[in-house]
């Protein structure tokens, strides 16, 4: 049984100080008056209480590729990243396209018990996008899955997406757009533009991620579903949801931490750990994905953590694999460039980061308020406590962040989920783990 | 300088220093004994991972007639396709022990890893990497337009002259090379290609651009016309390819007999080989008197070994 634990004099939200009484899996109360006998007392002054965040997109690799990630290994990295419930993808081998592979992944996760981990279901049959997998069977699985990606994949066939579209209907389902047109990006290397000119990459157009986009919000429109648009990287991508949404279509949308911080010019050096599709993109991107999350436009944030082993970063460019960890660095890219710079508060990141997420996703217990009867789902900031990211340095089984050498501001210093600490820093060793 | 990477690297001073060194290595094979003892004890390894006799070649002859000893590393198949990885093979050539790689891949940015990964000690000459850099054809190039056209300079680079590069803009290491250093050496650029074969971003390089030859020669004094080769899989791929057909291409692109006898009559006609004869340049164009590209196949030698020299001799005695 776990042990109560208060948490006093802690900001929540970023705004008045409280203490946070938690007995049972449920925050028991705002005062410490309150505390049970032998309840663990920890010192929260000036720390930042969030609602525990959560994680649209996760590729956790397990099962197929455990020399990149397993499902513990994920997890124990969501965790120190103040996760406590994360969507894994479905691009795993096998693919997550049927409800035997969705279960497993399900229930490793509830083995291993650091964070929720609730499965995504692929839309085609092995991503292929060919013909629609089982979608149903996938929602009444005990995994329960709402959302469908073929994430790393463009469910391109307008037809197929369509069906896919009108489909999920049926269970309240939604569909996950990872907007690339094929054809426009056969064999591309990193964002088409200046710099990819100069180092004789091959371009990755903006328009193939914005074609899609449209089309999908006007696919959307037509057979009334709704449609999530997974790490949308350019200017005009967030035009064109901020238009879809102005039009009343129920389109919403996700950014990553790594198209709000870096540009294509960190291609230069032909360093794959900078390699990710989409790719990096100008300044004039990042700052329109910015402005999109802080005007609303877009809905929430997600890690699109990707581990690979060493093997598959450390080759040529073209050679090496596409994506870049960020469970644990996302919280300090988002404080970095969005609440230090005065344009969001820590409110505005309980909802991009946890409540929003846990809606859209339909994560039941989870992006819940912090008030009493509520499960205790916290994550606990230090916004003072600066650290220099290592890649070396991560509970990810693989190492490949791009944000190494780069200094974050805040720290995640503990992550609860239902009352049961599941994070500690060390630095904070009060919360008893 | 430690390699040679790219010519966005080399300052107007040190492309010149190449170019005076190319020269006094050139001199030097006019003699009746060519071979230099100047590398004698270092090994040159010409690690190829893509095919090309002729670049591969003219490295061995220059590393030869330096006398180093050389060896030819024809790694088929790079991580790409499954074979060796770049790292692996880095690392056994490493402990071979090898003071000078010359890199030939078809990935862009082959060489820099290789330079910049810690796998090696030695130097790094890139012989061509993608579609990003050809810098010792973009410096034979350079010395070529000198001899030539040098006492047409105001100065002892290539100021006040201005270069031609024709075709396949988006997919040439040897333009993007030669853009870099005839800036630095004072030479104005302008490209003629249809919009495809040109990258999007062109607008930022210090160019002028033309879509037709016609244009150009209309639009341009050309001192040096460099027709680029053109890959021939660029016109397949039904709706993918680049442009309709080859005739098309010869009609807006083609240097022919006509184009040909427009060109002012000083101006020099260049190709960084092989040539697809009755394509981009007529038998006409490629055999008259101001064609200088078997010209340029011999000054590959001489920049070569004053490439390799600089990087691995030392501040040793010509």
């Amino acid at each position: 049984m776990t042990k109560p634990i208060v948490i006093t004099g802690v900001s929540l939200y970023g705004e008045e100080a409280a203490d946070i009484v938690i007995a049972k899996g449920e925050i028991a109360s705002l005062s410490a008056a309150d505390a049970p006998s032998g309840a663990v007392i920890v010192d929260g002054s000036g720390l930042v209480a969030l609602p525990g965040l959560v994680d649209p997109h996760t590729h956790l690799r397990e099962p197929g590729r455990e020399d990149a990630e397993t499902i513990e290994t994920g997890s124990r990295s969501a965790a120190a990243g103040g996760y406590v419930a994360v969507h894994a993808m479905a691009n795993t081998t096998p693919v997550a396209d049927t409800a035997g592979v969705v279960e497993q992944v399900w229930r490793r996760g509830r083995e291993v018990g650091l964070v929720d981990v609730f499965p995504l279901g692929a839309v085609t049959v092995g991503l292929k996008g060919e013909r629609l997998a089982e979608l149903g069977a996938m929602a009444q699985s005990d995994a329960h899955v709402r959302m469908f990606s073929d994430d790393g994949m463009c469910v391109s066939d307008p037809v197929l997406m369509r069906r896919a579209l009108e489909y999920v209907k049926t269970f309240d389902g939604i569909i996950a757009q990872h907007a690339q047109d094929p054809r426009l990006t056969e064999g591309s290397q990193m964002h088409e533009g200046a710099v990819s000119a100069s180092l004789g990459l091959a371009g990755w157009p903006a328009v193939a991620e914005e074609s899609i986009i449209a089309r999908d919000i006007l696919l959307a429109e037509h057979v009334g579903s709704r449609i999530h648009v997974l790490h949308l990287s350019t200017a005009r991508s967030v035009d064109i949801v901020r238009w879809g949404k102005s039009r009343g279509v129920k389109v919403t949308a996700e950014a990553t931490p790594h198209h709000i911080l870096l540009t294509d010019e960190s291609a230069r050096g032909y360093d794959a750990r900078f390699k990710v599709n989409p790719p990096l993109r100008p300044e004039s991107d990042v700052e329109a994905v910015r402005a999109g999350l802080v005007d609303g436009t877009i809905d929430v944030i997600g890690t699109d953590h990707a581990p690979h082993p060493d093997e598959d970063k450390d080759g040529e460019w073209a050679a090496s694999a596409f994506g870049m960890i960020g469970l644990e660095t996302s919280l300090g890219v988002v404080q970095k460039t969005l609440v230090d710079t005065g344009r969001l508060t820590w409110r505005d990141v309980a909802r991009l980061m946890s409540e929003a997420p846990a809606r859209l996703c339909q994560f039941e217990g989870h992006g819940r308020p912090l008030a009493v009867g509520e499960p205790a789902n916290i994550t606990l900031v230090d916004p003072k406590r600066a650290w220099v990211v290592d890649p070396r340095g991560t509970a990810s089984r693989s190492h490949n962040s791009p944000f190494g050498g780069i200094e974050m501001p805040g720290t995640v210093v503990g992550t609860i989920l239902r009352g049961a600490v599941t994070h500690a820093h060390p630095a904070f060793g009060g919360l008893g783990k | 300088m430690k390699h040679l990477l790219s010519t966005a690297d080399l300052t107007r001073d040190e492309a010149l220093h190449i170019l005076d060194t190319a020269q006094e290595m050139a001199k030097t094979q006019e003699r009746e004994v060519r071979k230099l003892p100047t590398l004698r004890g270092k090994t040159v390894v010409n690690l190829f991972f893509e095919d090309s006799t002729r670049t591969r070649i003219s490295f061995e002859v220059a590393a030869k007639r330096l006398s180093a000893d050389v060896i030819n590393f024809s790694a088929k198949g790079s991580s790409v396709s499954k074979g060796e990885s770049l790292k692996d093979t880095a690392l056994t050539l490493e402990a071979m022990g090898s003071d000078g790689i010359v890199i030939r891949h078809s990935a862009s940015g082959a060489a820099e890893r290789l330079a910049t990964s810690g796998w090696i000690q030695g130097s790094v000459v890139n012989a061509g990497d993608g579609t990003h850099q050809h810098p010792t054809q973009a410096l034979l190039d350079a010395f070529t337009i000198r001899r030539h056209l040098g006492e047409r300079s105001d100065s002892t680079g290539l100021d006040g002259l201005t270069v031609t590069l024709v075709g396949d803009i988006l997919h040439s290491r040897v333009a993007r090379s030669n853009i870099h250093l005839l800036t630095t050496l004072g030479a104005s650029v302008v490209l003629v290609a249809p919009p495809t074969l040109l990258p999007i971003g062109v607008e930022t390089w210090p160019v002028r651009v033309a879509h037709t030859l016609d244009e150009a020669l209309d639009a341009f004094d050309i001192d040096a016309l460099m027709m680029l080769r053109i890959q021939l899989e660029r016109m397949s791929g039904g709706g993918a390819a680049f442009f309709p057909s080859p005739a098309e291409y010869s009609r807006l692109l083609g240097l022919d007999a006509a184009r040909l006898a427009r060109l002012p009559s000083h101006a020099i006609i260049m190709h960084p080989g092989p040539m697809n004869r009755g394509l981009e340049i007529s038998a006409e164009a490629a055999d008259s008197p101001r064609s200088v590209i078997v010209e340029q196949v011999s000054n590959g030698v001489a920049v070569r070994m004053a490439v390799l020299y600089l990087l691995l001799a030392g501040e040793a005695e010509l």
